[in-house]
């Protein structure tokens, strides 16, 4: 039988904070361990946590560019659990009122078709420390991570398909790249991603039981998870049986889950409002502030490369997949290249360079300026295009001007008439057949002319000049 | 007045992981029963119109600007710990393989 899925996702994002949402530690990735720690974040007795104002302010952000309702009052509440990676036996969560509510994306999935997705709430909270496993008969612990601050961004359960989950994940990144308010790294676990999966026949109102579905560490991994996980609800209720409320673990190496929790050991968190924290207020000239510093964000971004460089679909959405590599090509833009011409290099050669290089645009050895400059030299035909690719390539090493590694590869098109006359009244005398050939009509030897003369200039000769000389001195 | 039952006391003792002895079940049994008893009694107050206190401070945010501190160093870090190779914090082994 065919069901409708149903996805809802749970997102960690990290917060790109100097310091942690209760301390002052840093939060660096991947220090050694413990070295980040203080008696605040170790959960030790008689600490008190003082909110830092960059969370307030981060979440506000992300709030207003998903439109999001900021609530004025909201508070910190107290979610008890004991696990051994977060000290003080309960984390500082937001329950009841969460500073974000009621907003929405619009993503694009499939045949580029516009669905407008709900976001149920932002809150704020802490983040636990790392369970490190491999000692034997012991977990070892890492308190660095404890205590960076997080947004949690629960979407309603509006997605109907995986990659229409996909699609969330990946403007919801690029949404809070924009914003820069995380770094929203998978592998590092700066962007952790929950899903709640359930299916349902067509048409029915009422949710199916959902599972969630925890340990993705990819999109890929995101995408794979979701199948899985709905071809095996799919034979359980086609088998007549049940679907269980579990908490399920994705194994990327097995691509397989297995199960983690049952219903029965849900956690009981008995949250109550966080009696060591004041009320967080805001108030509208604050969010009006903050509003007014939020950067162009990436569906205001695809309407102005639209209208103004009158570029395609495809090249829009790659160009601003990244706000640095939109910037980047806005700055070839103006130095003066055409923006059609200046899109195909910054989404071919340069994108290709920097992917397999493993840098980021802001390290790629060529500037935007000698970009355009490289772009000019081909539109004023003193490269031909192959030409320039070659030149492109040797940018990449060599900073000298464009004009002298142009003239140093030897690769100025020869547009000089004289010169090349001289090569074809040659290959005249040479290919007689091909002469006559020619001359009695035969119009598609020109190509083979064309390659004679090209190969006697060593690829030099500029193709627009040295079609109408043929013409002229083999033609008649 | 409804009892907290014998069920519903080993169950709060569970998620505080402590584990009680027959007659301090039997003791907290009543205990709770007497506070709960008290906010019932509390509950008879008519409260229309009057936000839920949580604080009891009239004060709001109290938020600190996001900049670092010292941290500890690693050995005073994990100086207190049970269990520890001078880097990590040692625990029971939480997820079995
Ligand atoms: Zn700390």
């Amino acid at each position: 039988m065919q069901y409708e899925v149903v996805i809802g996702l749970e997102i960690h994002a990290q917060l790109k904070t100097e310091s942690k949402v209760f301390c002052g530690c840093k939060t660096i990735y991947g220090n050694s361990p413990n070295s980040q720690t203080c008696p605040i974040c170790l959960g030790m007795p008689g600490t008190l946590p003082v909110l830092n104002e960059k969370v307030i302010e981060f979440a506000a952000k992300a709030g207003l560019a998903l439109e999001c309702k900021i609530r004025l009052n909201s508070r910190t509440a107290r979610k008890n659990y004991f696990y051994p990676d977060l000290s003080k036996g309960y984390q500082i969560s937001q329950y009841d009122e969460p500073m974000c509510e009621f907003g929405k994306i619009e993503i694009f999935s499939g045949e580029d078709r516009a669905k407008v997705l709900g976001i149920t709430r932002i809150h704020i909270e802490e983040d636990s420390g790392k369970s490190v496993h491999g000692f034997g008969d012991k977990t070892a612990v890492d308190f660095n991570r404890c205590g960076t601050g997080l947004i949690e961004i629960v979407s309603e359960p509006d997605m109907r398909s995986p990659e229409e989950a996909r699609a969330y994940l990946v403007k919801l990144k690029q949404i809070l790249e924009y914003l820069e308010v995380s770094d929203c790294n998978m592998e590092e676990g700066s962007l952790r991603v929950d899903a709640n999966i359930s299916l349902r026949p067509f048409g029915q109102k009422e949710l199916g039981t959902k599972t969630e579905m925890k340990n993705m560490n990819s999109f890929r991994a995101v995408e794979k998870a979701l199948y899985s996980e709905i071809e095996r609800q799919g034979k359980v209720l086609d088998n007549g049986g049940e679907i269980q409320q579990v908490t399920m673990l994705w194994n990327e190496n097995l691509n397989q889950a297995r199960v983690m929790r049952t219903k029965e050991d849900a956690h009981d968190y008995r949250y109550f409002p966080e009696p060591d924290l004041l009320p967080i207020e805001i108030t509208e000239g604050y969010l009006a502030d903050i509003k007014s510093q939020l950067p162009e964000l990436p569906d205001a971004k695809m309407r102005r490369f639209s209208a103004d460089y009158k570029l395609g679909k495809e090249a829009i959405s790659t160009l601003v997949l990244d706000k640095n590599w939109s910037a980047w090509f806005e700055e070839v833009v103006q130095a003066g290249s055409d923006p059609v011409e200046a899109s195909k290099w910054v989404t071919v050669e340069v994108l290709r360079v920097i992917k397999e290089r493993l840098i980021s645009i802001d390290e790629f050895p060529i500037s935007p300026l000698k970009l355009s400059q490289l772009i000019k030299e081909i539109e004023k035909d003193s490269i031909s295009k192959q030409a320039g690719k070659k030149v492109f390539d040797h940018m990449l090493d060599d900073h000298s001007d464009v004009s002298l590694i142009i003239e140093k590869l030897g690769l100025k098109q020869v547009s000089d008439t004289r010169n090349l006359e001289v090569i074809i009244r040659d290959i005249k005398e040479k290919y007689s057949t091909e002469v006559s050939r020619f001359q009695n009509g035969e119009s598609k030897l020109l190509g083979f002319f064309m390659g004679q003369v090209m190969k006697e200039s060593q690829g030099k000769a500029n193709p627009k000049i040295i079609a109408p000389l043929i013409q002229k001195i083999i033609g008649d | 007045m409804t009892k907290i039952s014998r069920e519903e006391v080993l169950h709060i003792a569970k998620l505080a992981r402590l584990d009680l002895s027959e007659q301090e079940v039997e003791t907290y049994s009543e205990q709770l029963s007497d506070i709960l008893g008290y906010v019932k009694q509390l509950q008879k107050v008519d409260t229309n119109g009057v936000q839920p206190l949580t604080h009891v401070y009239d004060q709001v945010n109290h938020l600190r600007s996001d900049t670092n501190r010292k941290s500890l160093n690693v050995k005073s870090a994990v100086q207190n710990a049970p269990d520890t190779d001078g880097t990590y914090f040692k625990v029971p082994q939480v997820i079995k393989d």
